[in-house]
């Protein structure tokens, strides 16, 4: 039987490559200084669903929430097999927490109609938090699995799924629909088609035309490229908070409990270290002052 | 909003047995409580637990509430949840947290979605503090300050939660220390009555394995760790042989245990194990931030590294400039012939 299935994705800044650029005074985060990717384990949450399609039938929907630049991740889900994609962007959105962006996940979600499975990487590698997925399960009034490492079956209205824990694994049988949230270990996502590279290579949303425009000057008009991407059914849908039908008072930072207070950059100081010559003699020395310290011994 | 001031501990336990983040969030409630003059309440959910509600008296719970239920005997996050968050809406504890393990990190957030609050994930670090927010234009007395790291380690960040009750965090396993218990305590056990829905038990468990670690890092008094600079086998064979010579333990940087060379459970760092042993020896191991987050405690630390400016020399008492094929052995050497 097929599944309709909701896949949630974030595009995340490149947090292994950080520099004092990347913060504003006010301690939020200057995206734009960061090369932007795909979260890590989005990318098995995509993987995961499309292995459900491919099996059983039906769709996958990929949503992100994001500004306009964030279509890039979901080109990327249309290269790699996804049917549809959402883009969600509003200035209303902005500085949500966790508890707002998964308020704004769920209006979307609520908005496909009936789904039967939504599926999440299991945390975002500039938060590390781990809580939208249950967030927006709760939301959604459906049971949660965290750490999915796997499908073990999916059978009418059930899904049993193994989940990877830090000492150990756990087996589920849970009812549909259901969120799950996937770990790296699951699978190994597939790359881009390239058939598929070819096929999307155009898709894109109405706030990127100007720059479109721009690149394809060919076009002339907005219009004229809208009407192109529309008949090629290459034109990425953008929601609004309008569109979800989202209260206004539960988005963005009016939505968000949390406030960031202050930041700091890691400092890490000891006291100042002694030089051990890598001689035996040198090495004899120290052994002798730990043990007299009774750190050894 | 409720004026209580009290912090409640979720305690995460297993037949009975709670866990180590949970006595450890206990003796820092303790703290927080002290500063707050308010008192602790520890939130207990399973089925045939009375001990380890006494037990969390005796780690300082002044209160302990009991939820004991056949449907509650192992985790599930709905059953769970529907608990919590009856006894949150009910009682409007001030402060509310858990232990950032696979549990914690499942319920938590359930919760905080329940109960429309904020949550702050993953804190090395609780404070109480006053919040001058310029956006209310008023100072906020005495909140609870939710110190995490972001940013993968580069940054420690700061998040209060100046409007939302009860202001929740899940914290890190191995940062705070558990206080010795004291028997004699007294403290209250409140029965609290289990009410479901039918669909809370969307969800049934089919069987769970668990792997008893024999790694025990976190209580080891020495750990030898290595990173990128042991690439070979050989390496951590000098590595394993150095901890075993000392009575210690084989710690790693996340360099390390992603080469394949040794497991993830040797992990110390950000996403690893936090450890503060009497002696730590880093072989090869440059010292990223969130190498360093987990470690930098330790009472003495030895660093053995070919780069005389790579940064774990920042934090290291004893600095050795060299190769660890060649330092390693010298220092197995020194401490056979002392040992004798």
């Amino acid at each position: 039987m097929p599944y309709k299935s909701v896949v949630l994705v974030k595009q995340v800044p490149d947090t292994k490559n950080i520099t004092g650029e990347a913060m504003t005074p006010e301690g939020t985060i200057n995206r734009t200084a960061l090369p932007a990717v795909f979260n890590p384990e989005d990318l098995n949450a995509l993987e995961m669903a499309l292995e459900v399609r491919d099996r059983h039938g039906g769709e996958v929907t990929v949503i992100t929430m994001g500004p306009p630049g964030a279509a890039e991740v979901l080109r990327e889900s249309l290269f790699r097999g996804a049917d549809k994609v959402v883009l969600l962007s509003d200035r209303r959105f902005a500085g949500a927490d966790t508890l707002a962006t998964s308020y704004a996940l769920s209006c979307a979600i609520q908005k496909l109609g009936s789904v039967d499975l939504v599926f999440c990487g299991r945390q975002a590698i500039d938060g590390d938090t781990a809580q939208v997925g249950p967030q927006t399960a709760e939301k959604l009034g459906m049971p949660q699995i965290t750490y999915a490492e796997a499908i073990e079956k999916l059978e009418g209205g059930s899904i049993v799924a193994r989940r990877a824990l830090d000492h150990g694994t756990e087996m589920v049988k849970c009812s549909l629909p259901c969120l799950l949230t996937v770990v790296s270990s699951a699978n190994e996502p597939r790359p881009a088609s390239v058939r598929r590279r070819i096929e999307y290579k155009f898709a894109a949303t109405s706030l990127e035309y100007k720059s479109l425009l721009a690149k394809w000057p060919s076009f002339k008009t907005e219009e004229a490229l809208d009407a192109f991407l529309v008949r090629r059914e290459l034109k990425i849908p953008v929601w609004t908070a309008a569109d979800i039908g989202a209260e206004e008072q539960k988005l963005g930072m009016p939505g968000s409990p949390t406030q960031v207070y202050k930041v700091n950059f890691v400092v890490l100081e000891g006291s100042e270290s002694k030089v051990v010559d890598p001689t035996s003699d040198g090495i004899k020395a120290l052994i002798q002052e730990l043990m007299q310290e009774y750190i050894v011994g | 909003m409720a004026d209580n001031k009290n912090v409640w501990v979720f305690i995460e336990q297993d037949e009975g047995t709670i866990a180590d983040v949970s006595l450890e969030l206990l003796a820092k409630a303790r703290e927080l409580a002290g500063i707050l003059k308010s008192e602790v309440w520890a939130l207990l959910c399973g089925q045939g637990v009375e001990d380890a509600a006494r037990n969390a008296v005796a780690h300082g719970a002044d209160r302990v509430l009991l939820a004991e239920h056949p449907e509650l005997k192992l985790y599930r996050t709905l059953p769970y949840a529907r608990i919590v968050s009856a006894q949150v809406r009910e009682k409007e504890p001030y402060i509310l947290l858990f232990g950032a393990s696979p549990v914690g990190r499942d319920l938590a957030p359930r919760v905080a979605s329940a109960v429309r609050s904020g949550l702050t994930a993953d804190c090395t670090d609780l404070q109480i503090g006053d919040f001058d927010s310029k956006k209310d234009g008023k100072v906020f007395k005495d909140l609870l300050l939710q110190i995490r790291p972001a940013f993968g380690g580069n940054l420690i960040a700061t998040i209060v939660n100046p409007h939302h009750r009860p202001q929740m965090a899940t914290v890190r396993e191995g940062v705070m220390r558990i206080q010795e218990p004291d028997p004699k305590r007294k403290g209250e056990i409140e029965r609290v009555n289990c009410a479901f829905e039918s669909s809370d038990f969307a969800l049934e468990v089919l069987s769970r394995e668990i792997r008893h670690s024999t790694v025990r890092l976190k209580e080891s008094p020495v750990i030898v760790a290595g990173g990128a600079g042991a690439a070979t086998e050989e390496d951590f064979e000098l590595i394993r042989e150095l901890a075993h010579v000392l009575g210690g333990e084989v710690g790693a940087s996340r360099a390390a245990v992603d080469s394949g060379l040794i497991g993830k459970e040797h992990q110390v760092g950000q996403t690893g194990t936090t450890v503060r042993p009497r002696l730590y020896i880093a072989a090869g191991i440059s010292g990223a931030i969130q190498h360093r987050a987990g470690m930098a405690e330790s009472n003495k630390i030895i660093a053995i590294n070919t780069d005389p400016d790579a940064p774990i020399f920042q934090i290291a008492d004893y600095k050795i400039v060299g190769d660890l094929n060649e330092v390693i052995p010298l220092l197995i050497n020194a401490l056979r012939e002392k040992a004798k």
